[in-house]
């Protein structure tokens, strides 16, 4: 390597004709701390959202507790809170897929919709199910625990009877009992390895590879904001992908009111992420915004964030219940979308080019 | 005419054509080795549901499984060049499956394998197995010199590669934005000792413009023999540099044996003196006869068809890269006239491309995810290229056609960023694609680029 470095050496003193003319939109040089960066993510974003989850999905498992011991409207309404506010929490880490919640297909175990009501009942029916096979991806989760106190009937009344004088109450019970059991202890897994090894792993690995945390960071987070973010909550509900509108696609579905809260959370999660803001307050440390600056010359990060708000402004114009946005009036659900698809290009081409991050894991030859 | 006739008969020693062909097929033959042993074959001819074939020759697509055959076939026929076994009919061989093999998706277009092609297309002319060859016992005699004209020509080609590759540096973008190894350097910040000095501001104009500088000159330093082992080691420097900053594969090391073809041959003659201390073990297996040594190799046959291809072969290499100021608008951002031309490592070019899907009654459309029909690979070469995003428009268009789906029409959205510039609208979003025709004429469904690229 000294010998090559050496003869490199020679190469470029060969030429000694170097322009001054760098043109505006060219790329600068700096020796951004990319450690720096991995550190604040980990220490003030990802492991604090995790441990933020953690605590709303104990709650969650103690008002489940409370529901199913006491079947009754208040406290249905205790527990679907409780779901709720983790449910917002969990938009702050399903871009995170990294470590060992991609390798325990973590978000696939959180968060399909829409949820297959008939693989619950068949579950619920048959009482005996593996929840964490990939053919129940879609009977867990949020989405599940949704249908579980929002869709078992058409009234609160039926529904908490289906936990109390039901006869398949038990097996109710149970199902729920086992839902928000593994959502925690998943989550616990995660935020475990996070602590004990990964966090030590993931601001080490800066390297310009297909493997390191640096890249497969920006890949998770650039694709969990187009398909996650854009097509999952808004675009494919809005018909963008198919011949027609899909109002029953919308994430919290039967919870009816909170797919645009949901939505918005997801929003300010990639805003935050972005411009590495800490998770739950207002301070600011070091994110991609800040690698973005220190690799151009042009105000790409300011025009990501300006567009994500642009974005974030259209989408709280809408209902709060996406669905039935769809249905009134779905040009405000498309406007919505082009606004954040707009985002998508300045994330995946500029930005990605200016970080020269390789946006899949080619490994052919170049030129 | 008389010069012209006293240099056809001009002789030349036959050993570095024989260490260029020992050398070029086992290049060759280590890299489809290399290309298997990765997986590639499965992963970019057997996997893609879609192919990216070139105009005018549709009908190359990879076989199925029989694809391993046609490398396996490559492969073995690259060994018998080496050994110079059947030479004509192996470097026939090698370069039918070796050009079929590229032309059945651009996708994987390089300019490396172009060079292959054209080079093991010369080679079928060249009396390459006159010397150090298999073949020399079926003839039972070798011989010391072949005309001159036939090592030229190798040299020739190489001359245009590595000039037509410094003319292509004289670009604004290249010399004066150092674009793009102003973004492609600093991102190599992981290097071992180098990382850290890529960091600095005048590396990439460095880089640029000795670059270019390398390209231009090369051929004169590696022609004049005053200056011929300054010329190498800059090509050894180069390649190697190279090869340590970008995923380029054996290609650095095909370059920098084929550069050896300039050396005298007092130097091929100790290549090969080496190489028969090498075979001596199994010496016994082929030298079990002595081979009369001949003076000079002279064609039974007319040698006039031979320099007719040769004359047609060598004006299309010099005319061809021109073809693009044929085009309007920018090359970089067209690419009509790119390919085949020696522009290597000009472009930084990344692309969002999404198609809509219209029922032209109805008005009712949905847009396509790429995911759906493309590898990431496939995908990430079709966002830039406007011969790739019509293609895959028809392939849609067909598709949905013969899914039901009535009054087709594809529309495109796309945004392309060049050589660090912020992305800009790249397509006609009002036009239909599946009713264009690929041809041969400006696509003047590209929306103009928003800037210019002084220079050839």
């Amino acid at each position: 390597m000294k010998k090559i470095a050496f003869l490199a050496f020679i190469v470029i003193a060969l030429s000694s004709c170097t322009s001054e003319d760098a043109s505006s939109t060219g790329n600068k040089e700096t020796n951004f701390d990319r450690k720096a960066m991995m550190v604040n993510l980990a220490d003030n974003i990802i492991i604090p959202a995790f441990e933020d989850l953690e605590v709303k999905l104990v709650q969650l498992n103690a008002a489940r507790l409370e529901f199913t011991s006491n079947p009754n409207q208040a406290n249905l309404e205790v527990m679907r809170g409780a779901w709720l506010e983790a449910y917002k929490t969990w938009q702050y880490v399903e871009m995170f897929n990294i470590g060992k919640a991609e390798e325990i297909l973590y978000s696939f175990q959180m968060n399909i919709y829409p949820t297959n009501t008939t693989d619950i009942e068949s579950n619920i029916s048959s009482g005996s199910y593996d929840l964490t096979s990939a053919n129940n991806n879609d009977a867990v989760g949020f989405p599940a625990v949704e249908y579980m106190m929002y869709g078992l009937a058409t009234t609160d009344a039926g529904i908490v009877a289906n936990y109390s004088t039901d006869a398949n109450a038990a097996s109710n019970i149970k199902y729920l009992e086992d839902l928000t059991n593994q959502m925690k202890a998943l989550t616990s897994t995660v935020l475990n390895d996070w602590k004990s090894s990964y966090r030590a792993t993931f601001v080490e690995s800066t390297g310009n590879n297909a493997t390191s945390a640096i890249n497969m960071l920006v890949n998770d987070f650039i694709f969990y904001y187009e398909k996650g973010l854009r097509a999952n909550k808004i675009g494919i509900p809005a018909g963008v992908f198919s011949n027609t509108a899909l109002p029953d696609r919308v994430e919290g579905l039967y919870s009816k009111t909170n797919s645009k809260l949901l939505a918005l959370e997801s929003l300010q999660a990639v805003t935050n992420f972005f411009v590495g803001k800490a998770y739950g307050s207002g301070s600011n440390g070091l994110g991609y915004a800040d690698y973005v600056d220190a690799s151009t010359n042009v105000a790409l990060s300011t025009m990501i964030t300006d567009q994500l708000n642009t974005a974030g402004t259209r989408m709280g114009n809408l209902n709060n219940n996406l669905s039935q946005q769809v249905e009134n009036d779905n040009s405000q659900m498309t406007m919505t979308y082009d606004d954040l698809q707009r985002a998508v290009i300045l994330m995946k081409v500029d930005m990605l080019q200016v970080l020269n991050i390789a946006v899949d894991y080619v490994d052919a030859d170049g030129d | 005419m008389i010069f012209l006739k006293t240099y056809l008969h001009k002789t030349a020693s036959s050993a570095p054509l024989a260490v260029f062909r020992i050398g070029f097929g086992l290049m060759m033959f280590f890299g489809i080795v290399r290309f298997w042993s990765y997986g590639w074959i499965k992963k970019l001819y057997i996997d893609p549901q879609f192919h990216f074939t070139y105009y005018g020759f549709e009908w190359v697509r990879p076989l199925g499984d029989y694809t391993y055959l046609l490398f396996a076939l490559c492969g073995v026929a690259a060994l018998m060049v080496a050994v110079g076994y059947k030479y004509r009919i192996a470097i026939l061989l090698f370069f039918l499956s070796f050009t079929y093999i590229e032309l059945m998706d651009k996708t994987t277009y390089l300019n490396h394998y172009y060079f292959v092609s054209v080079l093991s297309f010369l080679m079928i002319f060249l009396p390459a197995n006159r010397y150090y060859a298999v073949d020399c016992f079926a003839f039972a005699k070798a011989y010391k010199n072949i005309p001159k004209w036939t090592v030229d020509s190798i040299k020739l080609l190489i001359c245009i590669v590595y000039f037509y590759a410094g003319l292509a540096k004289i670009n604004a973008d290249w010399l004066l934005r150092a674009m793009p190894l102003k973004i492609w350097l600093p991102s190599k910040y992981d290097l071992p000792l180098l990382g850290d000095l890529m960091q600095e501001p005048w590396i990439p104009y460095a880089m640029s413009w000795s670059g270019m500088l390398y390209d231009l000159s090369i051929p004169f330093l590696l022609l004049y023999r005053k200056t011929r082992w300054l010329g190498f080691v800059l090509v050894v420097v180069f390649h190697v540099l190279t090869r340590v900053l970008f995923p380029i594969g054996i290609f650095p090391w095909v370059m920098i044996v084929s550069c050896l073809i300039f050396f005298s041959p007092s130097v091929h003659d100790k290549l090969l003196q080496s190489l028969e201390r090498l075979l001596r073990p199994i010496r016994a297996l082929f030298y079990r006869r002595q081979v009369p040594f001949m003076e000079n190799y002279r064609p039974s046959r007319s040698r006039f068809p031979i320099y007719i291809i040769l004359v047609i072969f060598f004006s299309i290499q010099l005319l061809l890269p021109w073809r693009y100021a044929l085009y309007p608008d920018e090359l970089f951002w067209t690419e009509e006239g790119y390919r085949f031309s020696w522009r290597v490592m000009l472009m930084e070019k990344m692309g969002y491309t999404q198609y809509r899907i219209v029922d032209g009654e109805t008005g009712e459309s949905f847009i396509v995810d790429n995911t759906d029909f493309l590898t990431p690979f496939q995908e990430k070469q079709m966002s830039f290229q406007p011969d790739f995003i019509l293609q895959y428009a028809h392939f849609l268009g067909d598709h949905f056609t013969s899914q039901g789906h009535a009054h087709v029409e594809v529309y495109v959205d796309a945004y392309v960023a060049l050589n660090g510039r912020l992305s800009q609208p790249y397509i006609d979003k009002s036009v239909n694609l599946y009713t264009i025709k690929e041809s041969f004429q400006h696509k003047d469904w590209i929306l103009p680029f928003n800037d210019e690229i002084k220079g050839l």
